[in-house]
């Protein structure tokens, strides 16, 4: 047995008697065209009373995580012909194939009177008839059973889709109410399906552009507080807050952690020019990245902490543009027909996400880093501010409608431009910023 | 005093005739203006003569932060008034349309400010009573989703709190 996590959810791989493969189902892609793979996730078996509730709770979150990803396609339970009853029951895979099952799920969830969720499930492999690697168990608190389904939703999808997990995640945002001109604006954090939904602060000054740290348990934003835009540090588990005292008299806004979350990247304004710092959290060093006459701003760093990507309209208007944190000359990569802003470099290094503005429309794309391969993922009358899911697979954004009653809501598409699709929020948000998984 | 105010009366007829883009008239402004010290409106040294009837502020072209003509005419008008009542500190606040990345156009607000901020100080009011803050657009006054909205968003408003200087 192989511990893999401790904490809150731990996970253990136990060596399963039943013959198991490694090599994993491929989701088939040919031409950009994507072919969902169809799965079945019988209700998962209560293993005691008490464990019921729970069990169906976390095949349906299971069902609707992997479906949510656009790369599943669930098979309904109506149409099963296998009824499962018990956990160790062998996979009839005829009937599965019958259905035209290509994976199926089963499981098990005990509960303990202390409180402990045990969760153990096997992935199969139809066509080929064979399980999917080990069998796993995932142990944790009743308290956290949404995360417990995500934890194996996450399992499912790395070894069907062998990308890394990104289902059992927090996002920090802004929670928007009352009329377009007096707008109230608040941090919030969700889950990852917008489920767990939670303030972290009042609405009583605008706040803007939260960014998440790397560890998921520090917020960076711009808020009014003072009167004046300025920099504020949120810790999320306490919910305290402090101001950042950014260098001289100018103004600090659009801030964002270095991977390593010890320093930060932020817009510096002083006498109508705004240019690019960085500086050290502990001890409050900065220096200065940009000196152009132009509006240099938000700044976001490489996965490996030694570049930037940052917007300027140097050129004559917004334009993105890589500069080492060490400085130089900053490399303009954006060419196409329109304007680009709001870059955000991908987790996996390889992207640069972005807001495009061209003709009257605004929409979100990605390119590589040096500026080829650019592809539009959406468009619409206002689509800004993409957030880069932890696997580099999904991008969310916000979508604001147009007119008096316009307000924004939170999009997630894949990387591809498939599977566009809004959260469902009960109240208007924007500025999604998507932290990492959760240990 | 009249007499100055007489001109400032006649400048404001001339240039509301010759450009309805003047950045003149009333109308709330959706952002919380700190009051003068609560003389009524015909007071000609208050806050809210100079907001009704001085005029606080001025538009801008999409993606501009340069000052037109009609502007600068509107902005020789505060400038004068505000060197007459130094009991005011100002707040000068940039706004943008919703047209714009949230982060570019908190900047551009900045940069509008900037530049109803310099022109005040040439125009001969003292710089330390003088800051800057931007809404982006954050704060619109027009909600509509097209330009004759947008047109009134793109916006310096100057903002008077009563403080020494």
């Amino acid at each position: 047995m192989r511990l893999i996590w401790c904490g809150l959810l731990t996970l253990c791989v136990w060596l399963d008697t039943a013959i198991a493969q490694n090599a994993p189902l491929r989701i088939k892609i040919t031409q950009g065209v994507i072919e969902p793979l169809k799965f079945a996730v019988p209700a998962f078996e209560a293993e005691n009373l008490g464990a019921k509730k729970i069990a169906a709770e976390i095949s349906r979150v299971v069902a609707a995580d992997l479906t949510s990803s656009g790369l599943f396609r669930e098979i309904p339970s109506s149409r099963f012909i296998a009824q499962r009853k018990t956990f160790e029951e062998p996979v009839r895979f005829p009937d599965w194939r019958a259905v035209n099952a290509q994976a199926l799920v089963t499981a098990a969830v005990t509960t303990n009177g202390s409180g402990k969720l045990t969760v153990k499930f096997r992935i199969f492999d139809i066509f080929s008839g064979v399980q999917l690697g080990q069998g796993m168990q995932l142990s944790g608190s009743t308290q956290a059973v949404r995360r417990m389904a995500h934890k194996v939703s996450d399992q499912v999808y790395e070894r069907i889709i062998g990308e890394g997990p990104y289902f059992d995640s927090r996002i920090v945002f802004v929670s928007e109410s009352g009329p377009k001109d007096k707008r109230l604006k608040r941090l919030a954090i969700m889950d990852f399906d917008g489920e767990n939904m939670q303030f972290l602060t009042g609405n009583d000054n605008i706040v803007l552009a939260p960014r998440i740290s790397s560890d998921g348990k520090k917020v960076l934003y711009t808020s009014w507080e003072t009167g004046f835009p300025q920099i504020y540090l949120l810790d999320v588990e306490t919910g305290r807050r402090k101001r950042v005292n950014t260098p001289g008299d100018g103004v600090a806004f659009s801030p964002r952690f270095a991977p390593d979350n010890k320093r930060i990247v932020f817009s510096y304004e002083r006498r109508g020019n705004i240019d690019i710092y960085l500086m050290e959290l502990s001890s409050l060093r900065s220096a200065r990245l940009t000196s152009s006459p132009f509006i240099d701003t938000a700044p976001s760093f490489s996965p490996d902490g030694r570049q930037i990507v940052f917007e300027s309209d140097r050129s004559g208007n917004q334009q993105l543009y890589i500069l080492p944190v060490t400085g130089g000359t900053p490399k303009r990569i954006s060419f196409g027909k329109g304007r680009y802003g709001t870059p955000v470099w991908s987790p996996r290094g390889d992207l640069i996400a972005f807001t495009k503005q061209s003709n009257g429309r605004f929409g979100i794309g990605v390119m590589r880093i040096d500026g080829t391969k650019e592809r539009l993922l959406s468009a619409s009358f206002l689509d800004e501010g993409p957030t880069w899911s932890p696997n580099g697979r999904v991008i969310m954004f916000s979508r604001q409608t147009r007119g008096p009653s316009g307000a924004p809501s939170i999009y997630s598409v894949d990387i591809t431009g498939r599977n566009l699709r809004p959260l469902n929020l009960r109240a208007p948000a924007s500025d999604p910023s998507w932290g990492s998984v959760l240990p | 005093m009249r007499s100055i105010y007489l001109n400032v009366a006649i400048l404001f007829i001339l240039v509301a005739c010759s450009d309805s883009e003047g950045g003149f008239g009333s109308g709330s402004l959706g952002t919380d203006g700190y009051q003068g010290s609560g003389f009524g409106q015909n007071d000609i040294t208050s806050s809210t003569f100079f907001k009704e009837n001085v005029g606080d502020h001025v538009l801008f072209k999409v993606d501009k932060y340069t000052l037109n003509e009609v502007a600068k005419t509107a902005l020789d008008i505060q400038a004068n008034w505000l060197i007459e009542n130094p009991g005011f500190v100002i707040i000068v606040e940039g706004h943008a349309d919703e047209r714009g990345t949230r982060e570019y156009n908190l900047a551009l607000g900045f940069r509008r400010a900037q530049s109803v901020q310099e022109y005040l100080v040439a125009r001969g009011v003292s710089g330390l009573r003088l800051k800057t803050r931007s809404y982006g657009k954050e704060r619109p006054v027009e909600i509509c989703s097209v330009e004759r909205c947008y047109s009134k968003n793109r916006r310096a408003v100057t903002i008077l709190a009563s403080g020494s200087s």
